[in-house]
């Protein structure tokens, strides 16, 4: 068997997903994008390490611990599509990141044998404003390429027609990382997890992946004493969850936030989330644009309209133009279900 | 490929999307953002259906239907999603239905009274958004935009790109571009594309109302070509009926004195542009190609982005302009009426031609020819507002001294048209005065050919070759500004170009009926040449009043004040913008 045919057979026998919510097989997507290649000019291979949601720190963990490990996992992606068929690596970085760590990663890079690699790779530096819908994948290939930064219609997808219009692989740097540990027979079925909010002992955790939300919350220490909620897979698009729901697994961006469920206000957290939504809404479709302002208005009233309030939800969740909108309706619907009796 | 629409077997074509699909078999989807011109942007998210075994809703719009798909297009959950939708968008379009020219065929007021849209449930968050005002032809009025794009895209197929998408979120705005290497050329595609009316022209309806009812002054109107086969749809009639007497009838009853067809002007255009041709071609150092103008919007994009083309345009007035003129004097004198007591009121499928009319070149005694230009839309918004039964309106006749022009005239409205007539007239000029010999004064000999079929259609680019009299002519078209740049390249092949800055000509012009589209269009289209095929008088020459016209013209000396006109290069167009304080009377 050829070496990168082997790749793709260690990365599907390791089961990875993609660890930047979508969870994704990143096989089928690998595959997805070799397929893409094959009588096209040269692609893309981006880094997208600019997690922006509140309440995920992964990205930076893994960079701090394992900038080799991302760098080789990104070096067999290359070789596995042929240097060749690669025009540019991007790594996807916040400010803050590329100031702590772009040292490193360009360390690892400027060493044997990733300095052909180390020659195509560039840093991109999210605007700082852009926090969370540049995460979304072909709203970050228009950030690239100069254009308006929101989402494109899908299909096609990137695997096929990504950026410049060119297949581009997006991964985020826990898949490279865990391609790496896969290359190496080394992958053990783990995933990071961000443990914040009313937690003794916040902080990234490299757990098993099939833990529930319970067990990582018992074996970090972090299982609340008072009564407590917790929001899963991201600090605004999370699902929310009462302490009698956690045997559940982390999805997602692999996130727990914990919050303390008498000292919380509903309208406040509401607002916050709502808040956050608002900025991040790119203003493409009506239904996120408007919607994610009017809910963030109905929280303002002194009589809550629930009425209006769940059919704008619902709306959100149903015709949404992209994830941004759609991931709106867990948190707040899960909250109403959930924890407000 | 086979598929379910609400329980029922359908067949469909593969790559249809659901909307093509659903429309095609009768089955109604709303939509607002969706236009067949334009690529599928869906945002506004109307158009949302149920397809069984996907977790959300898709866009109708954007969704491509595949074999075996089960489609519900009316179930509750869509309804619940649509009435939302529209709820917000409302949200965001300030309602000035007591002022607007859309009202009565709204897509916007048809859904939300379908769908039973509570509509004060939120404030109108766009109060005090900007309208921005181009020269006097177009408005993007910001407190009613729901930022759907279509009029950016459309300006964009124009290959203008003036309009921008500024911002993000609710933060987001449709403004004129600051770069100053672009001018808006007041074409009126945004207006064209754009469902809710924020893109429109700027309106004169409502002072034409006023000086209707002025006791000492005569107000005429004059119609245009393309205007006879458009106006029908918008009172049901099937597309590209030919509304000609019932206009004649419409506009009496709104209380004109007088009614014109801008069709004998159109004959003036060809004659003072086939001159200029013969001109051209006797000379042999002349100035080719020769490039039509008669199209306000291509002008001004020649002033602004070509001034080194401005030697080309024929200086030939635009038919409207030179009837007006005709009205003003020549027929003033004969009915002995004073020039200064009538006002001429263009009806035009057309927003640039709000701007040309006050243009300072085209003044007669210090005032403008055209005192006030009305789309077919603004018409028809009057003909409605004024409860007149436009279907069943008898025909009627407009003003002897000129009449109904030929049928060359009649082809103006379509891409091509203009270049037709003219050629038509060349011909005959060169075969009355070169080697062919010349027949019978209305006998026209073999060669002089009538139709020049090679020059029509709705292609983007068309050209042709021709032998005139044993010698060449290359003939260029441009239809819709967006092909320019397809003939820029090699302008020097040609002898003859014509431009026109909207898809199809003046039947897909920037003041006709809302929807207006690829197959709408070809409608038109096809009318226009049965109108020109069905006159007996096909030809510009031949129209002897006209010619009369002409020819005092001449004689007192006053071509070059009421038959020709000049170009000058030009900086970006006058842009101003305001806000509106009013609270307007929300009528419903
Ligand atoms: S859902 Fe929100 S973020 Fe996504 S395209 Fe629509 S407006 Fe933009
Ligand atoms: S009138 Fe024409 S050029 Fe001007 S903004 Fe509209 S589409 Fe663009
Ligand atoms: S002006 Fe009209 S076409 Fe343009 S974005 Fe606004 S609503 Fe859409
Ligand atoms: S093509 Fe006709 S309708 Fe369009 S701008 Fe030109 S003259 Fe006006
Ligand atoms: S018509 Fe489909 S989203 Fe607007």
């Amino acid at each position: 068997m050829s070496k990168t045919a082997n790749i793709l057979k260690k990365i599907s026998e390791a089961g990875l997903v993609g660890r930047g919510g979508a969870s994704y097989p990143t096989a089928a997507k690998w595959a997805a994008v070799k397929a893409a290649l094959k009588n096209k000019k040269p692609g893309y291979i981006i880094v997208n390490g600019a997690e922006g949601e509140p309440g995920v720190k992964k990205d930076a963990y893994i960079f701090h611990h394992h900038a080799a490990a991302v760098i080789n996992g990104v070096y067999l992606a290359e070789q596995f599509f042929g240097a060749d068929k690669i025009k540019k690596i991007y790594i996807f970085l916040n400010r803050e990141y590329y100031q702590l760590y772009s040292f490193s990663l360009k360390t690892v890079l400027a060493d044997r044998p990733y300095e052909a690699l180390g020659e195509k790779t560039e840093f991109f530096i999210k605007p700082d404003r852009l926090t969370y819908i540049s995460g979304e994948e072909t709203a970050l290939l228009n950030l690239i390429e100069g254009k308006k930064v929101e989402p494109r219609r899908k299909p096609p997808y990137p695997t096929e027609q990504g950026l410049y219009g060119r297949p581009t692989l997006i991964n985020n740097p826990e898949t490279f990382y865990n391609v790496s540990l896969a290359a190496q027979n080394r992958y053990e079925g783990k995933r990071f997890y961000t443990i914040s909010g009313l937690a003794r002992r916040p902080g990234v955790y490299d757990l098993p992946a099939n833990l529930t939300v319970e067990e990582i919350l018992r074996q970090t220490g972090n299982y609340p004493a008072k009564a407590f909620f917790v929001q899963v897979g991201g600090g605004a698009s999370g699902e929310i969850f009462n302490d009698e729901q956690l045997s559940v697994p982390a999805e997602g961006a692999g996130s727990i936030m914990i919050y303390d469920k008498k000292r919380t206000d509903w309208r406040k957290l509401f607002k916050h989330w709502l808040s956050f939504y608002q900025e991040q809404s790119c203003g493409q479709c009506a239904i996120c644009r408007e919607g994610s302002y009017r809910l963030r208005e109905l929280m303002n009233q002194k009589q809550f309209n629930h009425k209006l309030f769940d059919e704008v939800v619902q709306s959100l969740e149903d015709t949404s133009f992209c994830g941004l909108g759609s991931s709106m309706a867990a948190p707040l619907k899960s909250y109403f279900a959930n924890v407000k009796n | 490929m086979k598929l379910k629409i609400n329980n029922k077997q359908i067949t469909g074509r593969a790559g249809q999307t659901i909307l093509e699909i659903a429309r095609e078999n009768g089955i109604e989807i709303p939509s607002l953002c969706y236009h067949p011109d334009l690529e599928v942007q869906a945002n506004c998210r109307v158009c949302a259906v149920e397809i069984k075994g996907r977790i959300n809703l898709a866009t109708a719009c954007s969704t491509v239907a595949v074999a075996g798909m089960e489609v519900l297009t009316d179930s509750p959950r869509v309804r619940q999603a649509r009435r939302t939708n529209l709820e917000l968008i409302f949200g965001a379009h300030v309602e000035k239905c007591g002022h607007c020219s859309y009202f009565y065929d709204c897509e916007l007021l048809k859904l939300s009274r379908k769908y039973k849209v509570p509509i004060n449930r939120f404030s109108d968050r766009k109060q005090g958004r900007r309208t921005y005002r181009f020269d006097q032809a177009v408005e993007v009025d910001g407190t009613q935009c729901f930022d759907c794009r279509n009029c950016v895209t459309a300006c964009a197929r124009q290959g203008i790109n003036y309009l921008e998408v500024v911002g993000s979120g609710i933060n987001q705005e449709i403004r004129p571009t600051r770069d100053k290497s672009i001018a808006c050329v007041y074409c009126g595609q945004c207006t064209l594309h754009c469902p809710v009316a924020a893109a429109q022209e700027q309106g004169n309806w409502s002072a034409v109302e006023k000086i209707l009812s002025a006791k000492d002054k005569i107000v005429v109107a004059q119609f245009a070509p393309a205007v006879r086969v458009s106006l029908g749809e918008e009172f049901g009639l099937p597309v590209g009926t030919n509304c000609e007497g019932k206009i004649y009838t419409a506009l009496k009853r709104l209380g004109f004195a007088h009614v014109f067809d801008i069709n004998f002007g159109a004959d003036i255009t060809t004659m003072t542009e086939a001159e200029e041709f013969m001109d051209r071609w006797r000379q042999p150092q002349a100035v080719w190609p020769l490039m039509t103008s008669c199209c306000p919007s291509w002008v001004a994009y020649a002033e602004f982005y070509h001034p080194e083309l401005l030697p080309h345009l024929t200086t030939a007035r635009s038919p409207h302009i030179h009837l007006a003129g005709a009205i003003k004097t020549y027929w003033a004198e004969k009915k002995k009426l004073d020039p200064k007591k009538i006002v001429v009121v263009s009806i035009v499928p057309c927003t640039a031609k709000k701007y040309e009319a006050a243009r300072p070149e085209l003044k007669w005694q210090k005032r403008k020819l055209v005192d006030y230009v009305l789309t077919v839309r603004e018409f028809a918004y009057l003909i409605k507002k004024h409860n007149i039964d436009f279907r069943n309106l008898p025909d009627s006749d407009g003003e002897k001294l000129f009449n109904r022009g030929s049928g060359a005239a009649a082809i103006y409205g379509a891409s091509g048209g203009v270049m037709e007539s003219a050629l038509r007239t060349v011909a005959a000029l060169l075969a009355a005065t070169g080697r062919t010999k010349p027949s019978g004064s209305t006998e026209h000999s073999p060669d002089q050919r009538l139709e020049f079929k090679e020059v029509r259609g709705l292609a983007g680019f068309k050209e042709a070759t021709l032998v005139l009299n044993g010698r060449k002519i290359r003939l260029g078209v441009v239809n819709g500004l967006g092909n320019f740049s397809r003939i820029l390249p090699k302008l020097q092949k040609y002898h003859y170009i014509e431009v026109m800055a909207c898809p199809g000509g003046c039947l897909g012009g920037g003041g006709q009926p809302i929807p207006t589209t690829a197959a709408i269009r070809r409608k038109r289209w096809e009318s226009l040449y049965n109108i020109d095929k069905n006159r007996l008088m096909r030809r510009a020459h031949e129209n002897k009043p006209m010619l009369a016209y002409y020819a005092r013209i001449k004689e007192q000396n006053l071509g070059a004040r009421l038959l020709h006109t000049k170009f000058t290069k030009k900086r970006n167009p006058i842009l101003t913008s305001s806000v509106d304080k009013r609270k307007l009377p929300f009528a419903f």
